[in-house]
């Protein structure tokens, strides 16, 4: 197990190394430098610039030295637009926010989406099965960032039970929506996911084996159906948390909730590159994490895959 | 031991009336298909909405950028839906025709949901095709690069392009298509490595049938099901990404516009009370997704008949 | 009483296309510790006639008819009576011991919970008994294996956990559906044996499903022959073969290859079997058969005893068979 898990890291290096490699050769490639704005800067003024972000030095050296602050140091540089922050306070700033609402996201979409698939299976053709799937569609091509305004429209303008936007640390009224609104399409997919993973594992031939045994239909499902219908979940769950911190954007935007999604679309707008290029950075990273948490959980309940 | 059975199935020189006909399996899938009712009626939407898009502008009163000097300042007591001024949708806060522009939005909508899909197929294919019939170190090595680009969070990155490279409808499709065919590469493959072991190919390598040949001639046409199926599926998701990059405004530049941008728009004006700006493009974003995903489900029970 | 008595079955699944009959009007008897074989061709329904006495149809599947078990109806019966039968006293073996065991579950895991649920013996007792079982099917170092995962064995070893398996609970009856089909030759006969010397040696009756009669004429005493979900031929083994009574098992029989007319073509029964979507409204065979008349395509012949224990279903009198 942990041969296999140290392999796996192993390429996940290579992967961020690639990632980081492209990201610098665009940056350095993108028409017009970080210091072109609305302001007229003095040539002087340009080049002092250029020269304190190291940006005259050759491109390979660039590189170069972004890798040794970020694997020494886990030091992303310092941001291109505000001369007092650097790129670690930006991320330290907004990173805690997203993961909060993330984190209850990721939770709500999974249990709900696994519960939601599970009573359309066990209810195949029939009117719960009927009425799971019509929501999981609607839920399914509603971005969230339609769902959010309707959301602020019924809770807070109609309802006024929760506020509008903001954060306050978390506290729960400040969740709820945010957390609704990233976790809405999720829940549709992964009932989706769900739904089929168990009907097809429920027409397999060892569960007709499991019922010839005897056992209770409650058996049946939780000893022998369960764990192979939710082996396709696992591999969707990758995604569904790529698909959290990329929605942060839209959650930022409509709630103020100030994660790094903000943080992103701020840079993006400022051409901010090394904002930019820290969080991608760190997104890619967590990404490949996950996706190996979830390979050893794969490899930990597939007894056919050897590690 | 050979069973009696398996032998007495095997030379039916003699036609008897219980035969069933032999049809293709694209006859048998197109049967069924139009057997579901759903997938058919979502066909035709698709089919309607296509047509709007296209002669939705010329049909209209106002063209996507005409602003009503009538309306300006008072959109949301006068902007409303009305066939008396020419706006049948209304108008948006500049007091330009929303019906013109849902049209307009549409077609940018579909087009990039087409392209961005066109080039997923094309690449993804090709990539898959090759990976799979190749197999061995090849392989090994085309499907590391999938895994790597994989793991490249695509949004951040499209994002990045477009900040990068300014914002263009190239941009877009090269953004999304970019991204997108990683999918259809892995399935493509998978399928692809099932198919190489068939009696068929192995008898078409035997009598020196070209490696080029054999994945044109007789693989990539075994995968035109599997490949029709994703690209169903796809087009729905490629307009989801540009209605996302849209939203941010970043998608396509003023006038032009897309239903994600529209969206946007409606959605920041619900508070002023002027909801028809959201709920016409709304409306056509979510059938468009709608019908896709039933055309696409259609698809995929036509061409795998499995109880679902 | 029989143990099983099967009263004009039939199967019928609704699909896409229309409605298809598997099974049609079948009727039987089994009794205690008898060996009955059923042949027929894939699609001749033999399988489903199996799963609908077990209650294993599938969703879209209806079963009309009785089948009784010492005197309880089983057919449309509901859980709370069907599952204590099951396994306990009536077991059966799959066709396909690669799918048909659970690849996420160690072999010992699956094969203790029939004992844990019916018997409700302890975990640590149960794979005592897996171990025992197993080794009772012969497999080489039951005690070293058990613990395994179903891939981690060969397709016949699989065929004897599986069996192991239906074994458990010591059934009054087994029915083993094409046991042997999804297995290479040599290993074909070793399953087959083995079924033999645990028939023997538990004294269970015993349904064996093939298409295969060369199996049948090994194992079983009494044989039924289907066609198109129809009974064609029923009888003791040995005049079955020596004188086939209905024209369908007469094909069968010598489309069997044999060694001593080797170079002569292979017999075969022209045309092929019928499609059960449009179920024949007469003998399903008529349309193939070489003696069949205006009669046959208009109403299937009833099951009619013409000696003692042989029963055939066919329009035409042996003697213009012959």
């Amino acid at each position: 197990m942990f041969s296999y898990i140290a392999r796996r890291l192993l390429v996940a290096i290579p992967t961020l190394l690639i990632l980081i490699v492209l990201s610098a050769v665009l940056m350095h490639a993108a028409p017009g430098g970080p210091f072109n704005s609305e302001r007229k800067l003095s040539p002087e003024v340009i080049a002092n610039l250029t020269a304190k972000y190291g940006l005259d030095q050759p491109l390979w050296y660039q590189i170069w030295a972004y890798i040794r602050d970020l694997v020494l140091h886990f030091d992303f540089g310092p941001s291109f637009k505000y001369k007092d922050r650097t790129v670690n306070d930006i991320i330290a700033q907004g990173f805690p926010v997203t993961l909060k609402y993330g984190f209850w996201s990721f939770i709500i979409a999974t249990v709900l989406g696994i519960v939601a698939g599970v009573v359309a299976a066990i209810n195949h053709n029939k009117a719960t099965d009927y009425l799971v799937l019509t929501i999981a569609i609607v839920g399914a091509v509603l971005p969230g960032y339609v769902l959010a305004p309707i959301m602020v429209l019924f809770f807070t303008l109609y309802l006024g039970w929760l506020p509008g936007g903001g954060w306050e640390d978390g506290e729960w009224r400040y969740l709820v929506m945010p957390v609704l609104a990233l976790a809405t399409g999720y829940i549709a997919s992964i009932a989706r996911l769900m739904r089929s993973s168990m009907l097809e594992t429920l027409n397999s031939n060892f569960v007709r084996t499991a019922r010839a045994k005897g056992l209770p239909e409650w058996k049946v499902i939780t000893g022998h159906v369960m764990k192979p219908a939710l082996l396709p979940i696992l591999s969707y769950l990758g995604p569904v948390f790529v698909g959290m911190v990329t929605g942060s954007v839209v959650i930022d935007m409509y709630f103020s909730t100030g994660g790094i999604g903000k943080s992103f679309v701020d840079s993006a707008l400022n051409r901010d590159y090394s904002v930019m290029l820290g969080i991608t950075l760190l997104v890619g990273a967590l990404t490949i994490l996950f996706n190996l948490i979830v390979d050893v959980l794969y490899a930990f309940i597939d007894p056919k895959i050897r590690y | 031991m050979v069973s009696a059975q398996m032998r007495a199935g095997d030379l039916s020189g003699i036609t008897d009336n219980f035969e069933i006909k032999g049809r293709s399996l694209w006859a048998d899938a197109r049967k069924r298909f139009m057997a579901n009712k759903a997938a058919v009626a979502s066909l035709f939407i698709l089919i309607a909405i296509a047509l709007f898009s296209i002669l939705g502008e010329p049909l209209a009163a106002w063209t996507h950028e005409e602003i009503d000097f009538d309306l300006i300042g008072s959109v949301e007591t006068k902007g409303m839906p009305s066939f008396e001024n020419g706006h049948y949708f209304g108008t948006d806060d500049l007091a330009r025709d929303l019906f013109a522009r849902s049209a307009q939005g549409t077609r940018i909508s579909l087009m990039v949901g087409f392209v961005g899909t066109f080039i997923a197929v094309l690449v993804g294919t090709v990539y898959g095709a090759v990976a799979g019939y190749v197999g061995g170190r090849t392989d090994a090595v085309m499907m590391r690069i999938v895994d790597i680009l994989s793991a490249i969070p695509y949004m951040f990155v499209l994002i990045l392009l477009l900040v990068m490279f300014g914002r263009s409808m190239f941009m877009i499709f090269v953004g999304i298509g970019m991204l997108s065919w990683l999918g259809m590469a892995r399935i493509v493959r998978g399928q692809t490595l099932s198919l190489k072991h068939k009696e068929y190919i192995e008898a078409a390598r035997a009598s020196g049938v070209s490696s080029w040949m054999i994945i044109l001639r007789h693989i990539l046409p075994n995968l035109m099901g599997v490949v029709t199926v994703y690209t169903t599926l796809l087009i729905p998701d490629m307009i989801m990404a540009e209605s996302f990059i849209s939203f941010l405004g970043l998608g396509v530049q003023e006038p032009l516009t897309s239903l994600g941008a529209l969206i946007a728009e409606g959605a920041k004006s619900i508070v002023q009370g002027s909801l028809w700006q959201l709920y016409f493009p709304l409306a056509f974003f979510v059938v468009t997704l709608y019908a896709f995903y039933f055309v696409g489900d259609g698809l995929r029970d036509a061409l795998d008949p499995k109880d679902r | 009483m029989a143990m099983l008595e099967v009263r004009n079955l039939g199967v019928t699944f609704a699909t896409n296309d229309g409605t298809v009959t598997a099974v049609n009007g079948v009727n039987f008897a089994l009794e205690r510790g008898e060996t009955l074989g059923i042949v027929g061709e894939s699609g001749s329904g033999k399988s489903q006639l199996s799963f609908a006495i077990m209650g294993l149809l599938a969703a879209n599947g209806t079963a009309t008819g009785s089948v009784l078990f010492d005197g309880q109806e089983l057919l449309n019966a509901p859980p709370k009576v069907i599952n204590p039968l099951r396994a306990v006293k009536i077991a059966m073996v799959f066709q396909d011991p690669m799918t048909s065991l659970n690849p996420y579950m160690r072999v010992c895991d699956q094969m203790a919970e029939v004992l844990i649920h019916h018997k409700g013996m302890s975990k640590a007792h149960a794979m005592a008994e897996c171990v025992r079982m197993l080794d009772a099917v012969k497999i080489p170092d039951a005690k070293g294996r058990f613990r395994l995962y179903p891939h981690e064995f060969s397709g016949g070893m699989r065929q004897r956990v599986m069996i192991a398996m239906a074994l458990m609970c010591g059934p009054d009856l087994l029915i083993a559906d094409e046991p042997t089909t999804a297995l290479d030759v040599t290993v074909q006969a070793q399953i087959m044996s083995l079924l033999n010397a645990l028939q023997k040696d538990f004294g269970m009756a015993t349904i064996l499903i093939t298409h295969d009669l060369g199996v049948i004429a090994g194992f079983c005493r009494d044989v039924i022959v289907l066609y198109g979900g129809r009974i064609m031929e029923k009888a003791p083994v040995e005049p079955l073969f020596a004188s086939p009574a209905h024209p369908y098992t007469r094909g069968l029989i010598s489309a069997i290859p044999r060694v001593d007319t080797h170079g002569e073509t292979l017999v075969t029964i022209p045309g092929t079997p019928p499609n059960m979507l449009r179920a024949p409204k007469g003998c399903p065979f008529a349309p193939r058969c070489a003696h069949a008349g205006d009669d046959c395509a208009d109403s299937p012949a009833p099951l009619t005893q013409f000696a003692p224990g042989r029963l055939r279903a066919c329009h035409r009198s042996l003697e213009e068979l012959a």
